[in-house]
């Protein structure tokens, strides 16, 4: 059954939610790396109470973009797939799909979380590229924040690949060196209802929200990248108000990985 | 070419470790994981619900339609480019065939049974894992099914009949032959049968034989996955 969004409205009036947690709680967060060890080269299961996502990467050596060409690259791939939500259809993936691999991607892009510098292979001719593939299990709300911590938990279980230089060619063959990681910031989603901000939201919040807004904050509690979502617009005030809030449980999240 | 000993050490006839789980997506109205060696299977049942678009409607009744998906990280090798593929389609056509003679739909005119399967970890025998996974979903989801269905894939490794082939025997240079199966277990009958390779008739019939007893066993483990969510 969808709650209805005055019934949730009601609820938030007198400081409750519909589970009971507390605005600024998120549900129990689990997070388990090396979920398909024998394929991925890194990956992550990352459960909010009953939203399960995961991740795996792939490697592969390619060409540099020209403008740098001792850069290795990164690409976010995620898929709503229809198996995780009665919402979610079949085929190329959607504009939130686009727009969830997107907010993702800037995070760590931003960041330079990803030594890139040492991923280069060749300098203008090979590099490595580094391939994070997104998939929600089961969707019971807040799909960012899941899918963030799975993609950053699946990076920091990833071991390279092998190079042949002789041969120029790639091994499939995982080694034991991980994947050159700097400072990974954490993406903590705050939604607006009415007057009320709450963070980690259910399916059901979701489907009431005004606004939305994802930060993602370094260890320094600097920003490198925020989404605003929602029809709603959001005032200065309120949009302050939530980075505060997302700061604040950036180190809650952090601990967790 | 001989094959004196199996790769991964087990008795030709062997399966590798299977392991089953009942109702492992919450949203779904029905869902299953199915797990064989290395290969798991995870699939969701939504349904019975409106069928778009509207001309592949059935008035008579409903229609099953699986979706079968490798994830991009799923192989031991290179990335799998996401997105649907030939095989991918078909795998998509023969598992609808291998579960409908299970199913009565036709309480449900003009609605779909969607059956998603994704695959997080491939080694092989994928479709068979996935249309383990998927009987289960279906039984889950509370559909009328007249039997359960089990699926795996027998075939001929060197000179070998042997059960369920990992990646690893499915290249194995003498010579492999893949055959997945699915049987509807109370009455032995074949709801899907593929071969690719090379056997003679007395082969088949062997590998056919290997294949009915195996799914027998893949059989309990599904009735035991069932009550463990619903108990006796």
């Amino acid at each position: 059954m969808e709650m209805n969004k005055e019934y949730i409205e009601s609820l938030l009036t007198k400081n409750l939610r519909l589970d009971n947690r507390k605005f600024s709680e998120y549900r129990n967060i689990t997070i388990e790396t090396g979920i398909s060890p024998k394929s991925a080269l890194g990956s992550a299961r990352v459960k909010l109470g009953e939203t399960e996502v995961i991740a795996g990467i792939k490697m592969d050596a390619g060409t540099p973009y020209p403008d740098t060409p001792d850069d290795g690259a990164m690409m976010v791939n995620a898929e709503l797939i229809p198996l995780a939500s009665p919402k979610f259809e079949s085929g190329a993936p959607g504009v939130d799909a686009i727009e969830m691999s997107r907010v993702v991607d800037r995070a760590i892009r931003e960041s330079k979380a990803i030594d890139t510098k040492k991923l280069c292979i060749k300098k203008g001719e090979k590099v490595w590229l580094v391939f994070i593939d997104i998939y929600p299990i089961n969707d019971a709300g807040n799909l960012f924040d899941a899918a963030y911590l799975a993609a950053i938990s699946a990076l920091k279980d990833t071991k390279m690949l092998k190079y042949d230089a002789k041969e120029d060619k790639v091994i499939y063959e995982k080694t034991t060196k991980s994947l050159p990681l700097l400072n990974l910031p954490i993406e903590c989603t705050v939604v607006k209802i009415n007057n009320a901000f709450l963070v980690d939201p259910s399916y059901e919040e979701e489907e009431a929200m005004d606004a939305r807004l994802t930060v993602a904050v370094l260890e320094d509690n600097s920003i490198c990248a925020m989404q605003k979502g929602g029809d709603q617009p959001l005032t200065a005030e309120e949009t302050l108000k939530m980075i505060d809030i997302a700061i604040e449980k950036s180190k809650e999240l952090r601990k967790k990985l | 070419m001989k094959y004196t000993k199996r790769l991964d050490g087990r008795k030709f006839e062997e399966a590798r470790p299977i392991e089953a789980k009942v109702g492992v997506v919450k949203r779904a109205d029905g869902s299953a994981m199915f797990r064989t060696g290395k290969t798991i299977a995870i699939a969701a049942v939504y349904g019975p619900r409106e069928l778009h678009p509207s001309h592949l409607r059935n008035s008579e009744k409903g229609i099953l339609r699986c979706n079968y998906n490798m994830m991009a990280f799923s192989t031991a090798q290179e990335r799998v480019r996401p997105g649907p593929s030939r095989r991918s389609k078909e795998i998509n056509l023969v598992m609808e065939k291998a579960l409908l003679p299970v199913l009565d739909l036709s309480e449900f005119p003009n609605t779909v049974i969607d059956v998603f399967v994704e695959l997080p970890q491939t080694d092989a025998g994928t479709r068979c894992a996935g249309i383990n996974a998927a009987a289960l979903a279906l039984a889950d989801a509370g559909l009328a099914m007249k039997d359960i269905i089990s699926s795996i894939s027998v075939g001929k490794v060197g000179d070998k009949i042997v059960a369920d082939l990992s990646k690893e025997e499915e290249d194995f240079e003498g010579g492999a032959t893949d055959i997945p199966v699915a049987i509807m277990p109370r009455t032995n009958k074949l709801t899907l049968l593929q071969l690719d390779g090379n056997v003679s008739k007395d082969e088949l019939k062997e590998a056919l034989e290997m294949a009915k007893k195996s799914c027998q066993e893949i059989y309990k483990i599904q009735v035991k996955a069932l009550k463990e969510k619903y108990g006796a």
